[in-house]
């Protein structure tokens, strides 16, 4: 259960994010996670909101985009889209184990936040 | 007030990834070759470490640094090596984080340390993610836990350099079949250097401290990228 320590980075770097832009509350992260990223998506969301408690993401939504594992043939150079989380055989030619090339993503994305009140006034 | 889009575009695990690098520079520039141990719990890596350190530190320096939720046992079986060993607690993190073994590590004189082993916290899923700053990813799988381990967890697998298949004494035992689970291996990660030990017998001992040694001198035999992090 690593999502705790996720998901404390992520609300670090998102109040720095927001702090630095001025700006004051946080309404919603957008934030990928690959399917090789090693994150479950649903125990991110069950940690994230009791760690953004008292924090500038107090109350914001997470919104996650789950990016699938996206690998290239070694032999072949194939490229695909797999299901789940291998292990991986080549679809076109039967090669085991081609490089992955994508869904090791873990990356706070865009943020929406509130203008700061005192910029406001 | 109106709300407004900020692009970020950040690495949720940023700071530990430039903790890491950090780390590696570090390393770098004194020479030393770290190896991050991961397995599931009682796998044996510390049986095994233990074994592994006895051997190399015949002509090297090394020392250990071990994870664990509670207790400092880990550290005190991985002294019986001889080397220097400290105790990392976790508390109840269930994985090493690099900003933990940079302070374990505090006071130690990098320059005199050939070799740095982390053994992490027994997990098979959560050490994936976080960078150590390590050379080498040693995995190990028990012969008590089945050929299939490999198949069932491959984004930590997919991530090593390097599988010992432990427990070897118990295989007869516990009916393991060694070829399924080095076809297993092989299909899970082509190429990943397999070793069969066991810590009770010491088989397979030499072989692995032989293959670290080599990685070793590689390292030494490499220009040190003495850029600062």
């Amino acid at each position: 259960m690593h999502e705790l320590s996720i998901a404390a980075s992520l609300i670090e770097i998102a109040e720095d994010a927001a702090r630095e832009a001025g700006a004051g509350r946080v309404r919603a992260l957008r934030v990928r996670v690959g399917a090789l990223s090693g994150v479950v998506i649903e125990a991110l969301e069950f940690v994230y909101a009791a760690a953004a408690e008292g924090t500038l993401c107090e109350g914001a939504r997470l919104e996650i985009e789950a990016v699938p594992a996206r690998v290239r043939c070694r032999v072949c150079t194939y490229e695909a889209v797999m299901e789940g989380v291998g292990p991986f055989i080549c679809e076109s030619c039967g090669a085991p184990g081609p490089e992955v090339v994508g869904g090791r993503d873990l990356e706070l994305v865009t943020m929406e936040v509130d203008e700061h009140e005192a910029a406001n006034s | 007030m109106k709300p407004r889009i900020l692009e970020v575009r950040t690495k949720i695990l940023k700071k530990n990834d430039e903790i890491a690098r950090a780390m590696r520079a570090r390393f770098g520039v004194s020479g030393v070759y770290v190896v991050n141990v991961v397995s599931s719990p009682g796998a044996g890596k510390t049986g095994l470490l233990t074994r592994v350190m006895t051997e190399l530190s015949r002509d090297m320096t090394v020392v250990a640094v071990v994870g664990d939720l509670a207790t400092e046992h880990d550290a005190a079986r991985l002294a019986e090596s001889g080397c220097e060993a400290r105790q990392i607690s976790t508390g109840t993190l269930c994985h090493l984080e690099a900003d933990m073994v940079e302070k374990a590590i505090e006071g130690w004189s990098l320059d005199g340390i050939d070799v740095l082993f982390i053994e992490n916290v027994g997990n098979l899923v959560c050490p994936q993610g976080f960078d150590l700053g390590e050379d080498l990813r040693l995995l190990l799988f028990p012969v008590t836990e089945g050929e299939d381990k490999p198949l069932k967890y491959p984004t930590l697998i997919n991530t090593c350099d390097a599988v010992a298949i432990s427990k070897m004494d118990l295989a007869v035992a516990v009916g393991f079949d060694l070829e399924t689970a080095k076809a297993n291996t092989e299909k899970a990660r082509p190429g990943v250097a397999v070793f069969e030990t066991s810590a009770r017998t010491g088989a397979g001992v030499d072989e692995l401290a032989a293959f670290l040694r080599e990685r070793v001198a590689a390292k030494r035999a490499e220009p040190v990228d003495a850029v600062a992090p």
